[in-house]
């Protein structure tokens, strides 16, 4: 790594400053050619991860977006280069895409609120009250299950939540249902109630980090101090603490919000396919009809969602906290 | 803090409460990958050990193995180089437009996963003309690689900015004081400093890319699968989905030390 | 230096998994024994006689007769390797268990690199890009890529196995054009009504069952999630209300169109499921939650073997069905490995695996005795030219009407698509 910071631009650092001896005499003279032009330095720091973001991501963003002005030649469904808005109008004011995608932003907010929900007494339990020698375990099997794999979890929700069938319809031994239904006798079955449930499930590692690093530095005398004030736990929690772990739960809902509102594998299998339920599923099916100008139409709405959400939520401290 | 008994009772059964919901389906899946049955669904009946001999046996997730950690590797470390690279920048200097550089780094995980592979598929397959010459990015290791990157660096900068913001600079100037050149600043001091969130930025970006599914699926190309294409594709495949749930606890199992690491990595860099 | 512990501990912990990775190289050495040396003894490329031992071969199991002569010109100008778009369960290399793609690689020296496609729609996009050198498509994508000028005509005289495919497969709409033939057909299938023996023990002989209603199954029917389904609502009306005129599910005029759409809207009050996941409607079939449903055999047998109390049968009204093609891309980097994929995958004895394992039935008609349980063939009606009669192959809509008629324009795929998708939000 260092040695990659400095080589980079050594071709001019040999030639300004590099004529004395000793390998490091150049690296040397780089270092003080960078201190005494700091905008060589932030160039050179800067204008790698810049321009890949620039370039390959925000390039291709512009590129999906253009095409989507492109018209499909209905024969053999490929992009033409005949110039149309159709496609953009079409996304734009199509009825039952906008009520999907508003559909899809209230799930993934229920998401997200839910995953705050459980995630402030979960981690304020692991930061502040477990006993330090069980902290680092209790982190640990928090994060684990993001390792299992999104696949696999989407498909083991469906083993969760499946519904009892008819027991003499059933296979022997089978039709009690999935492991909700045979053991707790309750499941919410192939519905959307199971699709937040999946997806809180999937994300909800994603707002315990952020808020329990939040809840590590803040210093529990500043808690003590509010309940020495006389202020009930509830109050210390509204007054004191909430505030300072906004920019916390803002990072962390950056995480649940938009992964919940690109989804569409899971809400297909979880659904068994009865409905649609989610608005990626849309762009997903668009696309294979095939359709690529109309499918990149379609994302102009989550891009635009995603970055005023961004925006929010860089207002609330987030960044500084991912 | 103080607290009463009882709020502490309530939260610690809340937390009781949410281990279980995590670890209610990964026991299913762990279950269900030694029932007799072929199909995914609940109570599977009896033991067996078939799954874990044929998955054992098989090459398929092996090799799909091999990829996911050949890919997620190499697309970490760039992660990891362009993440520090902008992290030591914002760290050190104002500049004009320094507010959007977390936002452009962050885009990538924040839009869904399906606008990322779309546009990243659109661009990919397109004969760019740059002037002098015309170049296709096209599809293979390569282009998985360059998506993942993209997405990952985001995890890489937070930590090392995070370690960054948390460390005084008056280490740096106490050590340009102490009469040391940049480079040994760099190796003595700034380095060891980020060393640790290095690590743990790049578990994070390896977990990231490893478990991706939705950017590879519209960047891959034919000649391999990554470990969760191979599961996929062995849920559509007519033999036994039993093999995929043999090999998420296997992957599970083996996660775990790593995901120790990754914790002890971050908390541990408080003190460092 | 707890730093380069950790350090330390991570490599131990990545090498845990290359260890895991890397030791099954030994293990399925015993299959490549074989020298990669072309069979150079076919001179005559115009009648090759495929009955004849062409590649014999040793396995660890004894001999095995792959009954394939490649064509020498073609063999002569293999390029190595070839990129194909496939199903799942279409190309095995023994990763997974079964292996045909390890004997023609031995063969032909092409080494085969597979992009799995989950949906028709998936491949034709795929082949859109121009990346592959073919593709395994099903018949709601054939006309798509003939249309698009995807895929090209090929040479019979290039094929040795084509002599053997079943006559009833040859020369249809979805795998030719003007005459001209555009693949080589993989296999065919019928798509199946399963029921819950239980539930219906006197058994069905009609689709009503998922359209009309009226029954246990009411709420618990099993729809496939496709545009493609649109056919088996038109299928139904062909009998149900003949005086719509429909002779092709595949040729709708916009009544007719209409009339389909609105009897899929009112289906939906019988579907409990639309799948499209193989392992789903298994799992649904055994656990007694769908008690009716159109399947493929494949899927009716896993969930039998599964213990699933169900029964299918080939309604009385027909079925819609599907025969897959290998198709040749128009701009194929590798044409002559996949000319030579195309002909082996047709061969009996590939053919013969390939489709055993996926669940269909052969296309080439000396397959039969080379599947490794011997009633695959009846089970799957392979030989019985009968039981296709009334199966309406899978086939992309166009505005020309399919059925001749030239009054009237039929409405398009795309639209049927279009269709779907809004029935579907």
């Amino acid at each position: 790594m260092g040695e990659r910071l400095v080589d980079a631009p050594s071709l001019s650092g040999t030639d300004t400053a590099g004529r004395a001896s000793g390998p490091s005499q150049p690296v040397r003279g780089l270092s003080r050619l960078f201190r005494r032009h700091r905008r060589l330095g932030l160039l050179s720091l800067l204008s790698p991860p810049v321009l890949w973001m620039l370039v390959i991501y925000i390039g291709s963003l512009v590129l999906l977006v253009i095409s989507a002005f492109f018209a499909l030649d209905p024969k053999s469904q490929k992009p033409t280069t005949e110039f149309t808005t159709a496609n953009i109008t079409d996304a734009l004011s199509n009825e039952s895409a906008i009520r999907l995608f508003l559909q899809t932003v209230v799930i993934a907010a229920i998401v997200t609120i839910s995953c705050v929900l459980i995630a402030l007494p979960t981690s304020f339990f692991i930061a502040k009250i477990a006993p330090r020698w069980m902290r680092r375990g209790l982190m640990v099997s928090i994060l684990l299950p993001l390792w299992a794999g999104y696949m696999v979890k989407t498909y083991a929700w469906r083993a969760m939540v499946a519904p009892a069938g008819g027991n003499k319809f059933a296979a022997e031994g089978r039709g009690g249902g999935g492991f909700l239904a045979s053991q707790l006798g309750w499941t919410p079955g192939f519905s959307k109630t199971s699709v937040v449930i999946a997806l809180v499930y999937l994300w909800l590692p994603y707002m315990v980090l952020p808020i329990y690093a939040g809840l590590e530095r803040l210093p529990t005398s500043l808690l003590d101090a509010a309940g020495d004030l006389g202020a009930r736990p509830m109050r210390t929690f509204r007054s004191v603490i909430f505030p300072l772990l906004l920019p916390s739960i803002a990072a962390g809902s950056i995480f649940t919000f938009s992964l919940s509102l690109g989804d569409y594998i899971l809400p297909r299998l979880v659904v068994d396919g009865k409905e649609r339920v989610m608005f990626g599923e849309l762009i997903n099916s668009t696309l294979g009809a095939p359709n690529q100008p109309l499918a990149a139409a379609f994302t102009v709405w989550p891009l635009l969602v995603i970055v005023m959400y961004l925006f929010a939520m860089k207002r609330a401290g987030a960044f500084d906290n991912l | 803090m103080r607290t009463s008994y009882l709020s502490r009772l309530l939260l610690g059964a809340i937390t009781v409460a949410t281990l279980a919901f995590l670890y209610v389906p990964l026991y299913v899946v762990a279950r269900l990958s030694f029932t007799k049955a072929k199909s995914v669904s609940w109570p599977g009946d009896g033991w067996t050990l078939q799954w874990w001999r044929e998955a054992w046996n098989t090459e398929g997730p092996r090799e799909a193995l091999m990829r996911s950690v050949q890919v997620a590797l190499v697309a970490t470390l760039i992660a990891l180089v362009l993440g520090t690279l902008a992290s030591f920048a914002m760290q050190r200097y104002q500049f004009f437009g320094k507010s959007s550089v977390s936002f452009l780094m962050v885009l990538p995980i924040a839009l869904p996963g399906i606008v990322t592979g779309l546009a990243l598929q659109n661009t990919f397959s397109r004969t760019i003309d740059v002037g002098l010459f015309e170049f296709r990015i096209g599809f293979g290791f390569h282009s998985l690689v360059i998506a993942h990157a993209t997405f990952c660096v985001v995890v890489a900068y937070n930590n090392v900015i995070a370690r960054l913001r948390r460390s005084s600079p008056n280490l740096l100037e106490a050590s340009a004081d102490l009469g040391a050149h940049g480079t040994q600043t760099f190796r003595y001091v700034t380095f060891p400093l980020v060393r640790s969130a290095l690590l743990a930025g790049g578990i994070l970006a390896f977990a990231l890319s490893f478990d991706e599914i939705v950017v590879t699926t519209f960047t891959s190309g034919s000649g391999f699968l990554t470990l969760p294409q191979w599961i996929f594709a062995n849920f559509a495949r007519p033999k036994s989905p039993a093999v995929v749930n043999v090999v998420a606890t296997f992957v599970m199992v083996l996660s775990i030390p790593i995901a120790w690491l990754a914790q002890r990595l971050s908390d541990g860099g408080a003190d460092t | 230096m707890r730093s380069s512990r950790i350090a330390v501990a991570l490599l131990a912990s990545l090498s845990i998994v290359a260890a895991a990775c890397g030791d099954d190289e030994s293990d399925s050495g015993d299959t490549t024994a074989t020298t990669a040396a072309p069979q150079e003894t076919t001179g005559d490329t115009a009648a090759p006689d495929t009955t004849e031992p062409a590649a014999p071969e040793t396995t660890g199991a004894g001999e095995v007769d792959y009954m394939w002569t490649p064509n020498a010109d073609v063999l002569a100008g293999a390029e190595g390797e070839v990129n194909i778009v496939a199903w799942p369960g279409y190309i095995e290399d023994g990763t997974n268990g079964p292996d045909w793609v390890t004997p023609f690689t031995d063969i032909t020296g092409c080494s085969v690199n597979v992009k799995l496609g989950a949906t028709s729609d998936e491949m034709v996009q795929l082949m859109q890009s121009g990346e592959y050198d073919g593709v395994s498509a099903s018949g709601d994508a054939t006309q798509r890529l003939m249309a698009g000028g995807e895929v090209e005509a090929i040479n019979l005289d290039e094929f040795t196995s084509y002599d053997d495919i079943f006559d009833g497969l040859k020369d249809q709409v979805w795998n030719s054009l003007d005459g001209e033939p555009m693949g080589i057909p993989h296999g065919r299938g019928a798509n199946v009504l399963v029921y819950n023996t239980e539930a219906f023990p006197d058994g069905l002989d009609s689709w009503s069952v998922m359209w009309e209603g009226g029954t246990d199954a009411d709420g618990a029917v099993s729809v496939y999630d496709s545009a493609i389904y649109i056919a088996d609502a038109a299928l139904w009306l062909m009998t149900a209300q003949p005086e719509l005129g429909i002779t092709n599910p595949y040729s709708l005029d916009q009544a007719q169109f209409d009339a389909a759409i609105a009897l899929l809207e009112s289906q939906k009050a019988l579907a409990g499921q639309y799948w499209s996941d193989y392992t789903v409607q298994a799992g649904s079939l055994v656990d007694g939650t769908v008690l009716a449903g159109t399947t493929w055999q494949v899927v009716a047998n896993f969930a039998a073997s599964e213990g699933a109390k169900i029964e299918t049968t080939k309604p009385k009204e027909g079925a819609t069905g599907w025969s897959d093609t290998w198709m040749l891309s128009s701009s194929a980097a590798n044409p002559n490995c996949m000319k030579l994929w195309m002909d082996w995958i047709s061969s009996p004895w590939a053919n013969a695996q390939a489709t055993e394992y996926f669940g269909e039935a052969p296309s080439n008609s000396l397959g039969c005795g080379l599947t490794s349980d011997p009633d695959h063939c009846t089970n799957f009606h392979a030989e019985d030219e009968d039981y296709w009669t009334d199966v309406w192959y899978w086939t992309t809509a166009t505005e020309e009407c399919l059925d001749g008629r030239t009054d009237v324009t039929c409405v398009p795929y795309t639209e049927w698509v279009n269709a779907w998708s809004t029935l579907r939000a």
